[in-house]
């Protein structure tokens, strides 16, 4: 590191030196830059290491069972002898209940973001989008509690006679509405600030062609806004798959390969939950289970990732 | 919609009236009036953008508007088709008469407004979508009867532009040059058919190949639609524009506030030869602006 005598060095005495390097050797820099480094590299290691945890029990799991048996198996009974591993009905369950949750939470979210992004006067949107966060911030428990004892009930009451039998006290309609509500300010929010993102100028150049709001927001914004739309419900369906406390409470625990909303189901998540708080010794193969069947969890959210993103690049149309 | 002789208005388009009937056009020497301004002003809260501005504009005219920066050249030409209606805050006062119908009156539907009066912004705005779709967005968006190609090939030779994309039309419209890019949106305003065009400082994101593309389409099109344009170059309200409105920025005593008024309107020829205002001759001589 050259000292500013360096450099000045050949001028006369007084003559205002034209130094070059730096007044002192900013250590700062470098330290900021190792400090954000390391935080990147975390999240990697955590993730690494998820894996990592996941993988050496499961392995221990399919020394026992086979993958055949336990991907295509329809008879999930891991503790009645002898045990059977079919994971089909967990997977059918967790799929059930994410799909009750996205029928009501896609529609819902899109609209309340092009109302928020399209319509909603500056004002009225200042007071609205926080509000519709708060409501991202609710822990599961309240709203699993929310599921088991407001709308099971009520969806007992109103269950239409044509429809044949009403929903039983555990079923999968229940857990994914709640679901459905928890994942709407996540597709709101997120597919508001991808549709608000999207230049005026493109709704100033199809309003002067005499398109309606309407017709701007769906024709012009949304696809123009395609990715980060995309992108919301994808993390709304990682985190419907995902969520557990909301399917332990109101969707029950019986393994029922079925997507009949009225009935009991057991998700993944919620064998998870119910097994490892349990009274199971570490070894044996009802706990490599827990691994096994949450390792399966973290693969499907992954591939659905991967899909979603070569969707998106397939689809979306890029604006400069 | 049959435009018999190539001249689009609402007399010969009924299915794009705004509403009432069109009252019988008047006339001002032999020219007709397409828009009457009287008094107009704009504000923006309670600010004003421009005031008391008053002005005729005619049939197959180009209208020029010039002026220093933050005269309301702007705002005035986005009145024209309610295009501040989306400001929230913007607010209009005085009258404005579009072929003697009140443009502000109580039954008109400024989305109708829009569909008769198109516009060019200052940015080129392509939609994300093909060449292709971005024509015919707005034909679809009315309705237009017809084969669908026709009227984008149509536009396209119209706006001097189909031999330059006719072997790409499916492609995405941004992968074309900035000036290619303003034509397109030229044709896609012309595509529907408009009475009038409004063009924002159109070339100013352009070279001047791109703008003497433009200002040579301005002139073929003028044959058909009557056209607004604002403009920082004077040389191209020169070249280009039959009449010309020059504002200046007013300030109040305590320069709290400031907005636009007209100082001169007339003959282009007149404005730049033996203007009647010593401000406008300051102004095109480029002594202040």
């Amino acid at each position: 590191m050259g000292s500013p005598d360096v450099v000045s060095s050949g001028r006369l005495a007084g003559e205002p030196a034209r130094r070059l390097s730096a007044a002192s050797p900013r250590h700062g820099e470098k330290v900021i830059r190792g400090l954000l480094i390391l935080c990147a590299a975390l999240s990697i290691a955590t993730t690494t290491g998820i894996m990592i945890s996941l993988v050496g029990p499961s392995i221990g799991f399919f020394r026992e069972v086979s993958a055949i048996d336990f991907l295509f198996g329809t008879e999930w009974s891991p503790v009645i002898q002898p045990p059977s591993f079919g994971v089909l009905p967990l997977v059918v369950g967790t799929l059930s209940v994410t799909l009750w949750g996205l029928i009501f939470a896609v529609p819902i979210g899109l609209a309340a973001a092009i109302y928020l992004s399209e319509y909603a006067h500056p004002r009225v949107r200042s007071i609205l989008k926080p509000t519709l966060e708060v409501l991202a911030g609710i822990p599961t428990v309240a709203l699993g509690f929310f599921a088991f004892s407001f709308v099971t009930p009520l969806l007992q009451d109103l269950w239409p006679g044509f429809l044949g039998d009403g929903p039983n006290i555990f079923n999968a309609l229940s857990a994914g509405l709640v679901i459905g509500l928890m994942i709407v300010p996540i597709i709101a929010s997120i597919s508001e600030d991808a549709m608000s993102a999207v230049p005026a100028g493109l709704r100033e150049g199809a309003a002067a062609l005499g398109a309606s709001r309407m017709r701007v927001a769906l024709r012009v914004v949304f696809p123009a806004a395609l990715s980060g739309i995309v992108a919301s419900i994808v993390l709304g369906i990682s985190r419907a798959i995902g969520e557990t406390m909301i399917v332990l409470m109101a969707a029950g625990a019986t393994p029922n390969m079925t997507f009949n909303p009225v009935e009991s189901i057991l998700a993944m998540t919620a064998f998870i939950g119910v097994t490892a708080t349990g009274d199971i010794a570490t070894g044996t193969i009802e706990y490599d289970t827990i691994f096994a069947v949450g390792l399966l969890l973290f693969v499907m959210t992954l591939v659905m990732n991967l899909i979603s993103i070569r969707l998106v690049r397939k689809y979306r149309e890029v604006y400069e | 919609m049959s435009t018999g002789d190539g001249v689009p208005g609402p007399g010969d388009t009924p299915g794009l009236a705004i509403h009432t009937e069109v009252p019988k056009h008047e006339h001002i020497g032999s020219k007709e009036t397409v828009f009457e301004l009287k008094d107009l002003s704009v504000f923006y809260g309670d600010t004003p953008a421009v005031r008391n501005v008053s002005m005729d504009i005619f049939k197959n005219d180009i209208t020029a508007l010039i002026g220093p920066s933050g005269c309301g050249k702007s705002t005035l030409i986005r009145c024209l088709n309610r295009m501040n209606d989306l400001i929230p805050t913007a607010k209009v006062t005085g009258q404005l008469l579009y072929h003697g119908e009140d443009l502000y009156g109580g039954n008109v539907d400024p989305v109708q407004v829009r569909k008769l009066i198109g516009m060019v912004f200052q940015k080129p705005n392509p939609f994300p979508k093909s060449i292709y779709d971005n024509i015919a967005f707005g034909p679809r968006t009315l309705g237009m009867q017809g084969d669908m190609d026709d009227i984008v090939e149509k536009a396209l030779r119209d706006a001097a532009l189909w031999d330059e994309v006719k072997d790409r039309l499916h492609s995405n419209a941004y992968g074309m040059s900035g000036g290619q890019q303003q034509r397109l949106c030229i044709a896609r305003c012309i595509a529907v058919q408009p009475d009038v065009i409004l063009m924002d400082e159109p070339c100013s994101a352009l070279d001047p190949i791109s703008t003497g593309k433009i200002e040579d389409l301005m002139l073929d099109l003028k044959e058909r639609y009557s056209i607004v344009i604002v403009t920082h170059n004077m040389q191209q309200a020169a070249r280009v524009s039959d009449r010309t409105a020059f504002l200046i920025v007013e300030l109040t005593a305590d320069e709290k506030d400031r907005w636009g008024e007209i100082v001169e309107y007339d003959e282009t020829e007149k404005i730049f030869t033996n203007p009647s205002d010593e401000r406008t001759e300051a102004y095109i001589s480029g002594r202040f602006g």
